[in-house]
């Protein structure tokens, strides 16, 4: 097991590293620069800001340049937001991005796997049928709508909670409901799909031979084998939830990573978007080795390395 | 000697979008205690339909007990709720199916499967049901148990799985074992541990079978009596001697006909023409009579009544009315009744 991890780990960074090499030329190739009022600069000042921030080099010394400090944690400072380091621009917009997302995560699959469950159990049902309806609401509406629904009857009519910014848990429940509405549809869907082929297998019928009552079947024999191919699709969603989602942050005014990853591209901020991207791309494989290492735990014939034979 | 299970007059239909099917259409039987006894019949012959009725695990949205009583210990099983129906399930009844492969469930271990029934059924504490799970392995004939019951089931051959599923059927020493063809779908020499197994286990713990199957010659190895199922009906059912050697109904015949023998001389094998009955619309007589070459008219008109030959012995065919005509069974029918009539 130890020995498998640290495999994974090594090909982790190296994913990263590909990863850092890919983008850093790709953002190369995007014309403009990243000064905002460079209309305004002659082309004597254009070269002294160009040699401040190093973009006078070649672009190989450039990039041997940046994975030169990457490798020392240094990834550079911001041209847009005064300088400051971009580790610290983007550490302090990851907290509310990340409890806003694994928010919207939790309880998106606790109640998607609720309600994907008592649908097929209940099935062609109005259970069913009601669970079926909250999905495609869930999956068709954009998060938006409700957002703005939930901000307008729960928030200004009921008063129940704030409709602004980011200051305390009860001024993450309407953006985390809002989100959490994607997840919902998607665990139900897959949940209920899976629950329903699960419930018709052999070892169910052998479950209900043994005396074993409705919610033992459900529950103890059933959720776990029908969860396998949940854990492959919550994986990805998971990571683009938490890593900032644009709309939700603007409607909210919630200070996340969404909005600023938009605008570091459209201003060419070469060292917030490497930032972003190196930070989504761990994310993404920290996630997947999660993923694997669940898998395990849930299905016992796949479990990681060999196991006692 | 006693009956332990009764079923009187049996009717169930399923319903389909073309309509109603009827499964089975008045079956009757009786299990005595400490018997075995087979049923056999092809596919869609009602075998496992009787069998699930029995236990209550028919599909609840689309079949329906027409008619009929299922009496164990006095009760009528088909009058149940299910929560009364879960006290009996694994205690007083239980399965055995067909696929070990996919009978047990894959993400739970051996042993917490086999301590189910023990802690839901008798109140056992988890440590006394694991004592009993290892007593239940090593009784199957499960080699080293202290590090099985930790196992998955995918760490299990086939036949290693099937035992599994013997010790979670007989962990609470149920009265009625219902064992769904539990041989098909294994290779021939673990057919033979299995079957072997189980005569062995019913003297230790004096259980009654019933044992599905469509292979005769299981049949003959293990089986008290036999019962012959086709189109949803009981045709012929006796002791085992009987229905083998001194078979009545023209479709116990086919059956024994097709069966391989080593001292038969033809070289292909006999098969029973045509396709079994549509249940969807029940023929008005005899339901094997367009297969049946001794088919009268008599068969197409009028469903045959359970006619005696022994105290134990029955058959449905209106050969054995006294104005039927005198025919002869087909050689290899004929052969074994000779034997039996010469053993006699």
């Amino acid at each position: 097991m130890a020995k498998y991890l640290l495999k994974r780990v090594l090909y982790m960074f190296l994913t990263l590293f590909i990863i850092a090499s890919l983008t850093f030329f790709l953002m190369k190739i995007i014309p403009g620069t990243p000064f905002a009022s460079a209309n305004k600069l002659g082309p004597a000042q254009m070269e002294i800001m160009k040699a401040k921030y190093g973009l006078d080099q070649p672009v190989p010394v450039q990039y041997a340049i940046y994975i030169g400090n990457l490798l020392k944690g240094d990834l550079g400072i911001s041209f847009q937001f005064n300088n400051t380091p971009v580790t610290d621009l983007m550490f302090k917009r990851l907290g509310p991005s990340m409890q806003l997302g694994a928010q919207a995560m939790l309880l998106g699959t606790i109640v998607g796997i609720l309600l994907g469950i008592f649908a097929a159990l209940r099935q062609n049902t109005w259970v069913d049928y009601s669970s079926t309806f909250v999905a495609v609401l869930g999956k068709s509406i954009p998060n938006f709508v409700f957002a703005g629904l939930l901000q307008y009857f729960v928030g200004v009519k009921l008063g129940w909670f704030p409709v602004l910014f980011w200051r305390g848990f009860e001024y993450t429940i309407l953006p985390t409901i809002a989100l959490s509405m994607l997840p919902i549809a998607i665990a139900a869907r897959f949940m209920r799909t899976e629950m329903i082929e699960v419930l018709s297998s052999d070892y169910i019928t052998l479950a209900k031979a043994k005396g074993a009552s409705f919610f033992e079947i459900a529950f103890k024999h059933a959720l776990r084998n029908a969860l396998i191919p949940l854990v492959t699709v919550l994986g990805p969603l998971a990571i683009s939830l938490m890593t900032g989602s644009l709309v939700i942050e603007k409607i909210f005014a919630i200070p996340g990573l969404g909005e600023q990853f938009v605008k570091s591209i459209t201003v060419n901020d070469y060292p917030v978007i490497m930032g972003t991207t190196i930070l989504f791309a761990a994310l993404f494989v920290v996630i997947i080795l999660v993923v694997d290492i669940l898998y395990g735990i849930i299905d016992p014939r796949i479990r990681l390395s060999g196991g006692n034979k | 000697m006693e009956n332990i299970l009764e079923v009187k007059d049996l009717n169930i239909s399923f319903h389909t979008f073309a309509g109603e099917v009827k499964a089975i259409r008045g079956v009757n039987f009786e299990l005595k205690k400490g018997e075995t006894l087979a049923i056999v019949g092809e596919s869609g012959s009602g075998k496992s339909v009787t069998t699930k009725a029995i236990m209550k695990l028919l599909p609840p949205g689309n079949s329906e007990i027409k008619q009929g009583e299922i009496l164990f210990d006095g009760k009528d099983l088909t009058k149940l709720t299910d929560r009364q129906m879960q006290k009996i399930r694994g205690k007083d009844i239980s399965m055995i199916f067909q696929d070990p492969m996919t009978s047990l469930n894959p993400t739970m271990t051996v042993g917490k499967q086999i301590m189910e029934p023990l802690i839901k059924h008798q109140d056992m504490s988890k440590s006394a049901a694991r004592e009993r799970a290892l007593q239940l392995l090593k009784l199957v004939g499960i080699p080293k148990p202290e590090l099985r019951i930790k196992q998955y089931p995918h760490q299990f051959s086939g036949g290693m799985r099937q035992r599994v599923v013997i010790a979670i059927a007989l962990a609470c020493n149920p009265k009625v074992l219902i064992a769904d063809e539990p041989t098909t779908a294994l290779d021939v020499t673990i057919q033979a541990q299995i079957l072997e197994l189980m005569k062995d286990l019913q003297n230790k713990i004096d259980t009654s079978i019933i044992f599905i199957t469509h292979d005769l010659g299981v049949v003959a190895n293990v089986a008290d009596r036999v019962a012959v199922m086709y189109g949803g009906k009981i045709v012929e059912i006796g002791t085992v001697d009987e229905v083998f050697y001194n078979p009545q109904h023209p479709y116990t015949w086919g059956l024994i006909s097709s069966m391989p023998s080593l001292d038969a001389k033809e070289e292909e094998l006999y098969a029973i023409p045509g396709t079994p009955p549509n249940l969807l619309n029940p023929p008005k007589g005899d339901a094997f009579a367009p297969r049946n070459e001794y088919a009268m008219q008599i068969d197409l008109e009028e469903q045959p009544p359970m006619f005696k030959v022994s105290d134990t012995h029955y058959a449905a065919t209106w050969l054995l009315h006294p104005d039927a005509p005198k025919v002869e069974p087909p050689a290899a029918v004929k052969s074994r009744m000779r034997k039996f009539m010469g053993a006699k």
